[in-house]
């Protein structure tokens, strides 16, 4: 028997970064919003605080930041022809849980995909042909241009107070910024962060390649920044505990310095926490969602009506919330036919490292989670594919994070992986290596997808979701060219030896690559092909918005999260002109 | 005992213990015997084993302490006696099945579950095969039995040796490197073999003067993290 609560005009499900930008639109529109959030509530102050905070062993390693495996986990296979097993300790990947969600522990990445990106099908039919397609590529278009969407990109990176130098400013190119964006309508809110050493050598050996190195955009700030909301941050100290960390000096960009207080502040939004969602509830006819159901921290069952849900938790949890719920029909490989779960996709990632003689004191521990220099003229269409047999690209640069030295402590190829030679090696190379990251994008394909596990349970008896995934062949091509161009460039960063290789299969979830994992509940314009319409509607039940990077129809050589916060202010912005005026499709079927 | 023969342990029988090249031996001796009298997850006989182990993945030598001068092997004592060790953030539901490669653990032991099983194994195959305890063989002895494990294909009472020797230089090179809060790193010997400043806050200042050599010594969490400048 389950405890009703009163209804609220919306439910959040998951208050990271879309619940709270979502939350923040809907009680200024006048909405009553509950917000349930499955973990701890936490603040930079006292949560953060260093010098606890600056403890590799404790955040970098044993995660304290993300979800709890032992409780929910996926299952993972590389084909269908294969039994999945679970994931039982996350390493590829790193599903944060906790208020403010992944933007606590992220690196502060920030870019826009371009809009051959959000267009990458018909472009790619426009440029190429027809026939250039592979049959194994599932690739669609987004149903959004990067037109439509600059306003919403130029709202976040104000909201974030992002840290870069613009290329393309109104359609002016600007030397030194990234000359292959879509034009922006101003520059960035914070100039760039400094530049460090390695990230120079590169600049100079990719100049020197007739290439356009620029400053990563960075959501760890150069300076000290006010935003819109009147939340105030300070400047980045390259203290290198970034990603899998939360940030002590109110520097990096999350929900909790950019806008969760002025959300708790509102007395039309009520927060909870400890809450883990079961389902979304619907109506008869199986087209309205009437709220949702979950466990509340003391264990009881709770349902929350609610005229309007936004599915808003990560990317790949979206997704099994909509097939536990029934939303959606879910997707099979066999046929090709059904949505939800289809078109997964990851980051195809390789490393080059330029080892350097022991003059070059290259400083890995003084970096910030976004300050390197990179170049994108090999990133999604920026170059011409035409004689090279694969579609997607790679953003190339010298953006190492941190020196923290369990997980960094580079040793050249053919070092022993212990004893004498071994420390000799670490001792040697620690200080005087760069490594140099090959960003690459991920096609969607036939059989890379997500479903229900048939067999492994969550700690509420619940089926766990199942990742079928292993690297296309196009994905291949592509990391093999682009770890061939990093290698030329690395060659000239004057280091004594230059090691690197691409991606190969078998796709390992041993070895961290990214946590930018996407699609499941894509977006498009056909809701044969895609789970919810250009506005991230559901297509079957009108009074739900699924809001993550599960929308990607495929991934594009970029970090997701800026394009995430782009969508996010799109969905808002059309619920709250739109949607909210006359509730229904905002699109018809 | 697949790779290492028998005749290989019995040359080493009687040898003397490994004459250690580090200043300060009578200030280890005296560490040898605190850090014995304060595990609470290894008995003695795993300790005889895991000491000397730790110390040939990182040895001391002209570079200075290695895993051993760094009691790492406390550090591994008390990650296995504690949450880890008891699978905290491990999912443990079966059914169980052998994985594929990249799939990942697939064993239904926790860390300590892990580590008890692999060391009575070792211990009684040792106990059988070498006169003297695994500290007392030859170093190239001990490197032979190592390398043995590492390559794997042999079981350890249920576990595979290669799943017991990766969790091994695993946990040695996160007590080597991580804070000494955690019983490990002892004097910050890892931080200071490769130069890292551990937890310092800031670097403003340092950042874009390339290629500075910063040499302020190491802070730790215990000692509370300064700003730098």
């Amino acid at each position: 028997m389950s405890n009703r609560r009163d209804e609220v005009d919306a439910v959040l499900i998951g208050v990271g970064l879309v619940g709270t930008v979502l939350g923040r639109e809907l009680t200024k529109a006048g909405l009553r919003v509950v917000g349930l959030e499955r973990g701890e509530p936490r603040n930079t102050v006292p949560d953060f605080q260093g010098p606890a905070m600056h403890d590799e062993l404790r955040y970098a390693v044993r995660l304290a930041l993300m979800q709890d495996a032992s409780r929910e986990t996926v299952t993972f296979r590389h084909s269908p022809r294969d039994t999945a097993l679970p994931v039982r300790r996350w390493a590829s990947f790193l599903p944060g849980t906790g208020l403010g969600g992944a933007l606590v522990h992220w690196n502060g990445q920030m870019f826009r995909f371009q809009d051959h990106d959000f267009r990458m099908r018909s472009h790619t039919i426009e440029r190429y042909g027809k026939d250039f397609l592979a049959p194994e590529l599932a690739i669609q278009d987004w149903g959004v241009t990067a037109a439509e969407l600059e306003p919403y990109f130029d709202r976040f990176e104000y909201l974030l107070g992002v840290s870069g130098k613009a290329g393309n400013i109104q359609g002016r190119k600007i030397p030194g910024g990234n000359v292959f964006e879509d034009p922006r309508s101003r520059d960035y809110p914070t100039p760039p962060q400094k530049e460090p050493y390695g990230s120079a050598l590169f600049r100079r050996a990719a100049l020197e390649l007739g290439y356009h190195p620029y400053p990563q955009p960075s959501a760890n700030l150069s300076q000290p920044y006010t935003n819109p909301e009147g939340m105030r941050l300070n400047s980045c100290v390259f203290c290198g505990f970034c990603e899998r960390f939360g940030c002590e000096h109110f520097a990096k960009s999350s929900p909790q310095t950019v806008l969760l207080p002025r959300l708790l502040a509102d007395p039309n939004f009520e927060l909870r926490t400890g809450c883990q969602v079961l389902r979304i509830n619907l109506d008869d006819t199986r087209r309205r969602a009437t709220g949702v159901t979950y466990i509340d921290p003391r264990g009881v069952e709770v349902e929350q009506p609610a005229t309007l849900v936004i599915l808003g938790a990560y990317s790949y949890n979206n997704v099994r919330l909509l097939l536990l719920s029934g939303i959606g029909e879910p997707y099979d490989p066999r046929t090709g036919k059904g949505v939800v779960g289809r078109n997964y996709a990851y980051q195809t990632m390789s490393y080059p490292q330029v080892f350097y003689d022991e003059s070059v004191n290259i400083n890995p521990f003084m970096r910030s989670g976004a300050n390197g220099t990179m170049i994108a003229d090999f990133a999604g269409d920026n170059f011409d594919h035409g004689p090279l047999g694969f579609v997607g690209g790679a953003y190339i640069g010298e953006i190492m994070t941190n020196g923290r030295p369990i997980g960094f402590h580079p040793t050249p190829p053919g070092t022993p992986s212990w004893g004498s030679k071994w420390k000799r090696a670490v001792a040697r190379h620690y200080n005087h290596t760069s490594t140099v990251n090959v960003h690459g994008s991920s096609v969607a394909t036939r059989y890379n997808y997500l479903d229900l596990d048939p067999t492994y349970k969550d700690a509420w008896g619940l089926p766990l979701l199942r990742m079928t995934f292993d690297f296309p062949e196009n994905d291949l091509r592509m990391s093999a060219f682009c770890t061939e161009k990093t290698v030329e460039i690395a060659r000239i960063m004057g280091g004594q030896l230059v090691a690197g290789s691409p991606r190969t299969r078998p796709y390992d979830v041993t070895e961290y690559q990214t946590t930018h994992n996407t699609g499941g509940a894509i977006m498009g314009t056909d809701p044969a092909t895609s789970v919810v319409n250009r506005y991230l509607q559901s297509w079957d039940v009108p009074n739900l918005f699924v809001i993550g990077a599960c929308a990607y129809p495929q991934n594009a050589s970029y970090n997701p999260t800026g394009t995430l916060g782009a969508l996010t202010y799109w969905a808002a912005d059309a619920i709250v002109t739109r949607y909210l005026k006359a509730p229904g499709p905002l699109v018809s079927a | 005992m697949a790779n290492v023969s028998r005749r290989a342990f019995l040359q080493g029988a009687g040898a003397v213990a490994v004459a250690l090249t580090v200043p300060g031996c009578d200030r280890l001796t005296r560490q040898v015997e605190g850090r014995r009298a304060s595990y609470s997850f290894f008995s003695a006989d795993e300790a005889a084993f895991i000491e000397p182990a730790v110390a040939r993945l990182i040895p001391a030598d002209e570079l200075g302490p290695g895993a051993l001068e760094a009691d790492v092997p406390v550090f591994i004592d008390r990650q296995l006696a504690g949450a880890w060790g008891a699978g905290a953030g491990l999912y443990r539901a079966g059914p169980w099945r052998a994985g594929q490669p990249g799939q990942g653990y697939q064993l239904p032991f926790t860390p300590a579950e892990l580590f008890r099983k692999a060391l009575r194994a070792i211990h009684e195959e040792l106990a059988r095969t070498a006169p003297d305890s695994f500290g007392a063989l030859p170093t190239a002895d001990q490197d032979a039995y190592l390398q043995a494990l590492e390559k794997g294909g042999r079981d350890l009472g249920g576990v595979p040796s290669e799943e017991f020797f990766a969790s091994l230089l695993e946990l040695t090179v996160e007590g080597f490197f991580s804070d000494p809060v955690y019983g490990g790193n002892r004097d910050m010997v890892g931080w200071k073999l490769v130069g890292f400043p551990g937890a310092y806050a800031n670097y403003y200042e340092f950042v874009d003067q390339h290629g500075v050599a910063f040499r302020r010594p190491p802070v730790s969490l215990g000692q509370g993290a300064g700003e730098v400048g």
